[in-house]
Order: C-alpha cells, then sequence, then structure tokens
C-alpha cells in the first residue's frame, strides 16, 4: 500500500496491565470487573495524607519484561509524578517514570515476508493506571455527565515504547503481536485486549523517501485490536500522502479512531496547555537493581516463544511453520503442549489447532483459554477417529458441537447417534440400493469415467447421513461394479 | 496547682498512685478549656465531652484493675487538625476540607490511641500549613494566650496555644518550632522519617514531621517516644528501633560540643532575642559545655531553598482537591473543567492559592531546572553544612525566632516576614530541633532551638533538659490578657 | 527574570485556579517580589552538586504483593453526595 516514494515511520507505545493481585501503590486487588469503587482504599482515592508504597512484584514484572525484551536494566530507577487533571486521576498526577526508567535499549524482532527485522525498544517504566469512566450517554461528548469507577485506578502499568524502526502497518501489527505474545510468554500480564490489559497507541509520520527531515508526527490514540491497529495506520498513512501530495499542511495532533466509519478524528485538544511538570515523588524512595536481583530474575525467566518454536521442532518434529503459528500465542503453546502429552500424534493435533481451532476461535473472536474443547476432549475426538467410532467427517460435526456446547465427545456421538456404520451387511445394502437408483453414473464409472465413483460414495454417505465408514463404502463399491 | 496546668510525667505519678483519676483529670481540663477557649480560640473541633470522659474511664478502670498503663494513658491531648482522626472531621484549616470525615487514622493518631491518651480537639492552623501566623485559618485566627493580641505562631498556632493555654496537656503537630517559642511551651520537630507521615495532610512532602508539643522537655521525650517508630505504611519513614528517649535525660552535658551558628544572629528583629539566647547558652557553659562559633555558609540561600522545594510540592500534593471524592463542591456547574476551577478557586484560601500558583510556577517547563533542581542541590549544600558541623559539634543552638509574637494582622507574608529564618534550616536538611522558652521580652517567651544531627533526638532532649532543669529559667504561664477579639 | 500577568494566567489555568484581574496584578506583584527574594541563589554554583530529593538514603522500600480489604462503600462515599450506581458522578467531560 505504501508509495514507493514515501517513506513511512511509525513508533508504538504499549500499555499493559500487570498480573499482580495488588495494586502498585496500595494493597488494593488488582481483579478486573468487580463491582464499581469495590477495590478502592484511602490510597487509591487520594485521599488527605496516604502515601504510596511500591508493590515488589511489580519491579520483578518489569525487570522480566526488560529482559524478555533485551533491555538494559537500570541500576537506579525512581518514580516521577505527572500532573494533569482529569477525573480518571484521583491525585491529579500520575506516577510514573521521567528521566530514569527501568528498562532501556532492547529490541524485539519481528518475522516480515520471511525475512527477520529487529525493531528497538526505547524504553520500559513503571506507571499506574488510571480509572475507568462510564459516560451517561453514547459518548465522553454527548454524555451530560460521567461516573468514575476508581477500581483500575493504581493498577500496575508497563509503558514499552518503541524506537520509530516500523516502517508499515503490517510491520506495526506484527510488532504488537511478538510483543503481546512475549509479555503472555513471561506472564507478566495476560494481554487480554478486549479488556483492556493490553492497549496501543501509535506515533506515525510519513515523508518523501531519503528525505532528512521527519514528517509531520501524528499520534493516534487506543488502538485496542491488532485490526484497529493496521486499518487506523493504514489510513493515516493515506491522509498522509495524499496532504503531501497536494501540498496541503499537516499538524502535529493526537488522533482517534473511529471504527465505525473507519477513519481517524482530530483528537482537538489544547496540546500547547499541557505542561506535565514532572518531578521526583518525594514520597517514594528510588530502586536499585543489584545484578543479582536481575541474574536471579533471568534464570526464572520462563521458555520464550523462540526457544518453544525450536523444541517443538525438535521435539516433536513440527514444521517451522506450524511451530511458529503454534508458539505465536503462549496459550496456543500450551494447548499443543497438553495435547501432545495424551496423544503423540505431533502432526495430527497440529493440524486440527492451526485448522478448525483457530478458524472457530477467530470467527467468535474467541480466546483459546476461554475455548469450551479442552484438550483432553480434543485428544477424545482423535481417539474416536482412531478407533473409527466415528469418520473425519463427522469427526468436524463433533468438533462443532462440542466447541458450541463444551460436551463431551463421545456424549455427542451418542446423542446424535453419529456412532460410524462399520457393518458389512448393512453398508452392502446401502451400495445396492446406491447402483440400482443410478444406473447412470454406474455405466459411466464402468466405461471407465473413474470420477462417476465419488458421485455414487456421496450418495452412500448421504443415504447412510455420514456415518457408513467411507473406506468401507469405496471399498465395496469398486468390488460391485468390477 | 490545678491538674490541667500539670505536666504529663507530673500527672502519670498522680494516676497511677490512685491520687486522681483520668476522669477527674479529664474534667478538669474540659472546665479549663471552657473558661479560656473563647479567648484563644486554639480548636477548631472539640470532642464531645462524654465521649472523652469515657475514654478517660477506660484508663481508670485499667488502672484499677491494677494493669500497667503507660505514660500517656489517660492524658488530655490534641491534634493539629492536619493530623487525620478516623471518624473524625479532620480539616486542615481550609473551607475545602471543612466536612471531611477521613476513614482512616493517621500513624501517630493510631499509636496515640495505642498510648491511650484521651483525645479532647483538634486545634488550628494556618490553612494547609502554609502560613506562620494561624491567621490564614478559614475559620478564624488563633490568639496567643501571652497576649491575646498576638498570634500564635504558625503554621501549628492552635497547638502551642492551646498547651501553652493550659487547654490540653499536650498537643500534636507539624510545623510547631515558632509558635512553641511564640507562645512558651516545648516543642520539637524529629528528624525526618523518625515519625510517620501517614495520614499528615500536610502541603509537603519532603519538609513535614509531625512532632509533640509540650510543657516541659520530659513530656516532649515521653511523647516522641511514644510516637516515633518505622511505619511500613510510610516509604520514607526511618527503620530501626526507637530509643527510650525519657532515659537519656540525665541533665549531664559536661563536655558537650555546642556550635553557635553566626549566620544565624544578628538579623534579630530585636536584640533582647539575641541576648536571651545568648544567656542561656551561657548557662550551658556552666552546665559543662564547651562552646564555640561556627559557620554554616549557605544560610542565605536556605530560604530560598525552602520556598520553592515548599511551594513547588504543595503545587503537587494539593492538587488532588478537585471535588469529585471529598471536599468542598460547586453544583450548578456545567463541565469538569468548571467543577476544577470554581472548587479550587473557591475552596482555598489566598495564601494557599499563592503558594500553588508558585509552585506551579516553579515546576513549569523552562522553569524547573532554574529554580526547582536548583532547590533541590542547594539543599544537598545545606545538609552538607550541618554534616560538616556535627563533625565537630554535637549540637547547634540559635534563637528559635529572630523575634517574639508579633500582632495580629500585622505579618500576613509568611514568606517575607522571616519568621522562619531559623526553624526552615532544620527542616531544609531533615534534621531534629527542639524549641524551649529561655526567657521573656517585654513580658513574652523567647524560644531557643537547640539543633542535632539526624537521629540524635536524645542528645537535643537531654540538653534541653539539662538547660531546663538547671538553667533556673522557671516555667511560666501566660496571662491570658489583651483584648481578644 | 521579569514574571509577567502572562506567565501568571498561564500558571494559574496549569493549577486549575481563577484569579480575578484584580488578583492577576496583585499575584504579578507578590510573586515578583517572591522571585527576587528566591533568586539570590541563581548565581550559586551548584555545579556537580547532586539534587537531594530524599532527605534519608533509603532505597527498595517495598511491600510484598498482598492483598488487604479495601474500603467498604459507606467509607468510600461518606464525603460525598455525587454518588449515582456505586461511582462519582462528574459533570460533563470536555
Ligand atoms: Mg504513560
Ligand atoms: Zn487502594
Amino acid at each position: 500500500m505504501t508509495d514507493s516514494k514515501y517513506e513511512v515511520v511509525i513508533g508504538l507505545e504499549v500499555h499493559t496491565e500487570l498480573k499482580t493481585n495488588t495494586k502498585i501503590f496500595c494493597s488494593c486487588s488488582t481483579e478486573f470487573g468487580g463491582e464499581p469503587n469495590t477495590h478502592v482504599c484511602p490510597g487509591c482515592l487520594g485521599m488527605p495524607g496516604v502515601l504510596p508504597v511500591l508493590n515488589k512484584r511489580v519491579v520483578d514484572f518489569a525487570i522480566m519484561a526488560g529482559l524478555a525484551l533485551n533491555c538494559q536494566i537500570a541500576e537506579f530507577s525512581k518514580f516521577d509524578r505527572k500532573h494533569y487533571f482529569y477525573p480518571d486521576l484521583p491525585t491529579s498526577y500520575q506516577i510514573s517514570q521521567f528521566d530514569q526508567p527501568i528498562c532501556k535499549n532492547g529490541y524485539l524482532e519481528i518475522d516480515i515476508n520471511g525475512e527477520q527485522k529487529r525493531i528497538g525498544i526505547n524504553r520500559i517504566h513503571m506507571e499506574e493506571d488510571a480509572s475507568k469512566l462510564v459516560h451517561g450517554g453514547a459518548s465522553i461528548a454527548t454524555s451530560s455527565y460521567s461516573l468514575v469507577d476508581y477500581n483500575r485506578g493504581g493498577v500496575p502499568l508497563l509503558e514499552i515504547v518503541s524506537e520509530p524502526d516500523i516502517r508499515s502497518p503490517e510491520e506495526a501489527r506484527a510488532y504488537l503481536e511478538k510483543l503481546k505474545s512475549i509479555l503472555e510468554y513471561t506472564e507478566v500480564s495476560d494481554c487480554k485486549m478486549q479488556e483492556g490489559s493490553l492497549r496501543c497507541d501509535a506515533n506515525v509520520s510519513v515523508m518523501p523517501k531519503g528525505s532528512k527531515e521527519f514528517g509531520t508526527r501524528v499520534e493516534i490514540k487506543n488502538l485496542n485490536s491488532f485490526r484497529a491497529l493496521k486499518k487506523a495506520l493504514e489510513y493515516e498513512v493515506m491522509r498522509h500522502i495524499q496532504a503531501l501530495e497536494e501540498g496541503e499542511p499537516l499538524i502535529q495532533e493526537t488522533r482517534t479512531w473511529d471504527e465505525n466509519k473507519g477513519i481517524t478524528l482530530s483528537m482537538r485538544t489544547k496540546e500547547e496547555a499541557h505542561d506535565y511538570r514532572y518531578f521526583p515523588d518525594p514520597d517514594l524512595v528510588p530502586v536499585i537493581i543489584s545484578r543479582e536481583w536481575v541474574e536471579e530474575i533471568r534464570r526464572n525467566l520462563p521458555e520464550l516463544p523462540q526457544a518453544r518454536k525450536e523444541r517443538f521442532m525438535r521435539e516433536y518434529g513440527l514444521p517451522a511453520y506450524d511451530a511458529s503459528i503454534i508458539t505465536s500465542s503462549k496459550a496456543l503453546a500450551e494447548y499443543f503442549d497438553a495435547c501432545v502429552a495424551l496423544y503423540p500424534e505431533a502432526k495430527t493435533v497440529s493440524n486440527w489447532l492451526m485448522g478448525d481451532l483457530i478458524r472457530s476461535l477467530n470467527a467468535e473472536d474467541q480466546d483459546i483459554r476461554d475455548c469450551r474443547i479442552r484438550p483432553e476432549m480434543l485428544v477424545e475426538m482423535l481417539r474416536l477417529i482412531d478407533n473409527k467410532t466415528i469418520s473425519g467427517k463427522i469427526a468436524k460435526t463433533v468438533f462443532e458441537e462440542m466447541f458450541q456446547s463444551g460436551k463431551k465427545p463421545a456424549d455427542i456421538v451418542k446423542e446424535k447417534g453419529l456412532v460410524q456404520i462399520t457393518d458389512q451387511g448393512e453398508i452392502e445394502a446401502m451400495v445396492d440400493q446406491v447402483i440400482e437408483a443410478n444406473p447412470k453414473s454406474v455405466e459411466d464409472f464402468k466405461s471407465g469415467k473413474e470420477k462417476a465413483i465419488g458421485f455414487l460414495v456421496g450418495q452412500v454417505m448421504k443415504l447412510s447421513k455420514g456415518k457408513a465408514n467411507p473406506n468401507m463404502v469405496n471399498e465395496l463399491l469398486r468390488k460391485k461394479l468390477k | 496547682m490545678s491538674l490541667y496546668e500539670k505536666t504529663i510525667h507530673e500527672l502519670h505519678g498522680m494516676l497511677i498512685k490512685k491520687e486522681i483519676s483520668a476522669e477527674e483529670l479529664t474534667k478538669d481540663v474540659l472546665a479549663r478549656m471552657d473558661q479560656v477557649e473563647d479567648k484563644v480560640k486554639s480548636f477548631v473541633f472539640r470532642e464531645e465531652k462524654e465521649k472523652a470522659i469515657a475514654q478517660a474511664k477506660g484508663v481508670d478502670e485499667k488502672i484499677s484493675r491494677g494493669e500497667k498503663v503507660g505514660p500517656l494513658a489517660g492524658i488530655p491531648m490534641a491534634y493539629n487538625d492536619n493530623i487525620c482522626t478516623k471518624g473524625i472531621r479532620t480539616t486542615c484549616s481550609s473551607k475545602m476540607l471543612a466536612d471531611f470525615v477521613p476513614p482512616y487514622d493517621a500513624f501517630v493518631a493510631e499509636k496515640i490511641g495505642e498510648a491511650q491518651s484521651v483525645f479532647i480537639g483538634k486545634t488550628n492552623m494556618d490553612e494547609f500549613g502554609i502560613g506562620s501566623s494561624t491567621e490564614s485559618s478559614f475559620f478564624y485566627p488563633t490568639r496567643n494566650p501571652w497576649n491575646l493580641n498576638l498570634v500564635p505562631g504558625g503554621s501549628g498556632g492552635g497547638a502551642a496555644a492551646a498547651v501553652a493555654a493550659d487547654e490540653a496537656v499536650f498537643a500534636l503537630g507539624s510545623d510547631i518550632l515558632n509558635p512553641a517559642a511564640f507562645c512558651g511551651v516545648v516543642a520539637m520537630k524529629p528528624t525526618y522519617g523518625r515519625v510517620s507521615r501517614y495520614g499528615l495532610a500536610g502541603s509537603t512532602s519532603s519538609l513535614e514531621q509531625v512532632g509533640p508539643v509540650t510543657k516541659d522537655v520530659t513530656d516532649c521525650a515521653l511523647v516522641l517516644g511514644a510516637i516515633a517508630g518505622h511505619d511500613p505504611k510510610d516509604s520514607t519513614s526511618a527503620p530501626g528501633d526507637v530509643p527510650r528517649y525519657d532515659e537519656f535525660l540525665t541533665g549531664d552535658i559536661k563536655g558537650m560540643h555546642i556550635g553557635i551558628p553566626k549566620e544565624y544572629f544578628g538579623n534579630e528583629f530585636d536584640p533582647e532575642v539575641k541576648d536571651a539566647v545568648l544567656s542561656a547558652v551561657k548557662k550551658m557553659e556552666e552546665l559543662g559545655a564547651h562552646v564555640d562559633e561556627v559557620s554554616l555558609p549557605h544560610t542565605p540561600y536556605v530560604m530560598s531553598a525552602y520556598h520553592v522545594i515548599a511551594a513547588a510540592e504543595a503545587s503537587s500534593v494539593l492538587a488532588r482537591y478537585e471535588g469529585v471524592r471529598y471536599g468542598y463542591r460547586r453544583e450548578d456547574v456545567p463541565d469538569i473543567e468548571a467543577l476544577y476551577r470554581t472548587t479550587r478557586t473557591e475552596g482555598f484560601g489566598p495564601a494557599v492559592k499563592r503558594r500553588i500558583i508558585l509552585g506551579t510556577y516553579f515546576l513549569s517547563s523552562g522553569q524547573i531546572d532554574v529554580y526547582y533542581k536548583k532547590a533541590l542541590q542547594t539543599r544537598t549544600l545545606v545538609k552538607e553544612d550541618f554534616d560538616r558541623a556535627f563533625e565537630k559539634y554535637d549540637l547547634l543552638v540559635s534563637p528559635t525566632c529572630p523575634g517574639t509574637a508579633f500582632p495580629l494582622g500585622t505579618q500576613a507574608d509568611d514568606i517575607l516576614n522571616g519568621t522562619g529564618l531559623y526553624t526552615v534550616p532544620p527542616c531544609v536538611a531533615g534534621i531534629p530541633a527542639i524549641s524551649l522558652p529561655c526567657g521573656l521580652v517585654q513580658g513574652l517567651p523567647v524560644g531557643l532551638q537547640i539543633m542535632g544531627p539526624a537521629f540524635a533526638e536524645e542528645k537535643i532532649l537531654n540538653a534541653a533538659f539539662a538547660y531546663q532543669q538547671r538553667g533556673g529559667f522557671p516555667r511560666i504561664k501566660p496571662s491570658l490578657s489583651g483584648e481578644g477579639k | 527574570m521579569a514574571v509577567t500577568i502572562k506567565d501568571v494566567e498561564k500558571t494559574a489555568f496549569l493549577a486549575r485556579i481563577d484569579l480575578s484581574e484584580e488578583e492577576k496584578n496583585k499575584f504579578t506583584e507578590e510573586i515578583k517580589i517572591i522571585l527576587d527574594h528566591v533568586e539570590n541563589f541563581v548565581d550559586l554554583n551548584t555545579e556537580n552538586i547532586p539534587p537531594t530529593i530524599n532527605i534519608l538514603p533509603l532505597y527498595n522500600v517495598m511491600r510484598d504483593d498482598i492483598t488487604r480489604p479495601s474500603l467498604d462503600k459507606n467509607a468510600v462515599f461518606q464525603n460525598t453526595s455525587h454518588e449515582e450506581d456505586g461511582m462519582f458522578k462528574v459533570p460533563k467531560i470536555l
């Protein structure tokens, strides 16, 4: 899509909620979806005189993420206050990190058209999340009032800022997918984009190829799905190119993605009116990270996607393509591991995962962790195929039913009477019936039209409501028509 | 002598010997409050009498059962109104918090609760601690018990006035050295981190500490012992054990090296203040201390650093008062921005607003390095001055204030009136200091300030004790004269 | 450094405080005087002097990741009359 005359420069800022029990600076629960304002205390309500105390696990997780993203871990790090008034921010300042973030200078590698590309990570810092606003009307702008739920306020976040190394919306998507996968593997975040535990802002500019000067930078806020990220960037790049072509000025601004209209819109904020007045939070003390601390975390770092991919190829003999798709999501890889532990035909498992399972999940926009088909159920279904209780074709029906209802495959087969017919006599009777009813096709086959047999098999299967063993049907037909 | 005039240690002795009951004592102090509060106006909240008496009775029961009680048990006391008290209105003497009831106790309030003192009320202060005369209180100014036409000092003026007027046996507050000097009582600002700031609704983070206001040095040691200690809810709280401060009060200061910062003399509004302080120093010399002049070369920059840090931190800390969850709120506003502006414009008084704007300016882009960063660097130099001085000297002695209490309505400008000239440096450097009375000038008390290195409270207390016990300065009582309103 | 009414206006906006014309003038004058006072350290040489942010040399003050009970609902809303559906009600957000 990118016009060869232009170069696109993209940087992403990703916020991810950490999977801690408690908030970053108080001991309230971080649990998602509680009754409004039930996970709040004087601290996270910003009441007078109440002081922040840092959650150690947040630092552990930040170090872990930093290591997984090849960052340098700071020896000295501190917290700063970022000031602005907004109803989702109870103290009117966010405790964040300004000039001494915990991690710097990392990178991750993305796969673009079969080639590896390294995207730099400028920094990772720790900060507190803002609270949730609920609007009376359809949107913030049309509501006559809003409601504040402080449950999310103070949930720990990592802000991961990429270098402006990304050159296309596709690369942006690949970066975000890879980042999500790495964060999931380290288990610092559950990265549920639907629940907002992984959120993305993008900075984008377009300049003529070879130009030394960057184009006008626009920030697009809240790109909270892979699709939105890619679509919004595509739109924005197109808008910039159009403006450049027509010699129209672009303004540096913050925009938002309108999913319904498929366009970005100016947020018309008074940019110049912001002055965050960052200064070190005097209620907190610095974090000094010894190399022993870092090494301790490095030792306990879980297997990362690349390592797991290599293991799947080595241990299970999976092709590189299968291994890379299955390991792209930690949950999927774990699902696979669980299946293979029960059923060692790795390639068969892989085929079902990469085919029906991923297709069904995508169609329903469902996370594998919420999938009703548990590994043991899938394996049970594979065994039913192996012992010829059901055919591969029937298995597709069973799979669909399992996915919808979560019932066990054996029960589905029983309930719906899907047991494969393997009785020689029963099949023979149906074969005779079909030969009788289709003299034309029989003739065709006998005169050498091989294709006609397919039609006849199909007719027998239809007659048996798909339950006849297809191999037996085939064999019997050929024998009778010889 | 009436009960309400007595010290904690005197009263404790009488309580455990069952010569008096806590109930009797509490009633006596409450009666005293009834008698003088209209004149002094130390309090912004008075605990219901029945509730106070019920607390006292609880202690009496313990004593009658033969249970051991601590030195503060049954002693009527007050908190400055920036110390959060669970279920009890805590206002910081501001319209902003005029109806605010915290659902939590400050660390020090919890400690005093454990010590079983009898809570009798909350005392007045400059709004959010911004001021040095208690005149910026939203409610009313407090009067100096020595002369009701004068200010009690500030920002914690109500606490000092209440103790001076015998309306409470002791009080807790922050920023109390200057009021203690003006009101002729004892107060201590502990080392930064020695006492938890949890629940102190201050206007700064790095400058304030809660400390005792008491009638004598022994009481000061007892109260400090009760409120000091590590608090996991305050990240800046010092770890480690708390000494039994009262056990260090030997009165022996023989061989102690005392430094007189030369930069602290010569700026007095009143030369008699200097004389009073120097004659106290002389007494300490007679008691065996070696006294020498010492230089704290960065003294001229301390106030600048303080004003910048105090204003910057205030602009940040006070940003949370925006009307959404608690505190003053204007109704009938069209949008959130209007809510913020009206709430803050109407809820804060002029001194607070000025400090917030000043602090916002100091932190704004383009200014932060000129002012704020510079102030933090200056603080390092000020600290180093003290560190060097304490290599040679055990303690430093100065006036608490350059003058005595001034008339109401005359020195509203807390930044320029110079009252904090000597009490500010210990705040900036985080070191402990005590103020105790060392004489009268024209019938008004003069404060003697003794500063020490970080966590040397016991040394300071012992030097103050020696002076108080053997220096011959009597425990004097104010007359509560003057016109009042 | 001369502070102007414009500086005071901008600063007051950042602090969400409205000032009348009279107050703007008064504050500008007062702030000028204060800045003059504070100015004396602008020339102080602080090169290579580290800032003192925390008085005590404490670091790594952290708590374990263990939940503690949150406030009960009455306490959460006891200081406001602007509650709706268990949330804090605020006027229109621009
Ligand atoms: Mg951020
Ligand atoms: Zn909380």
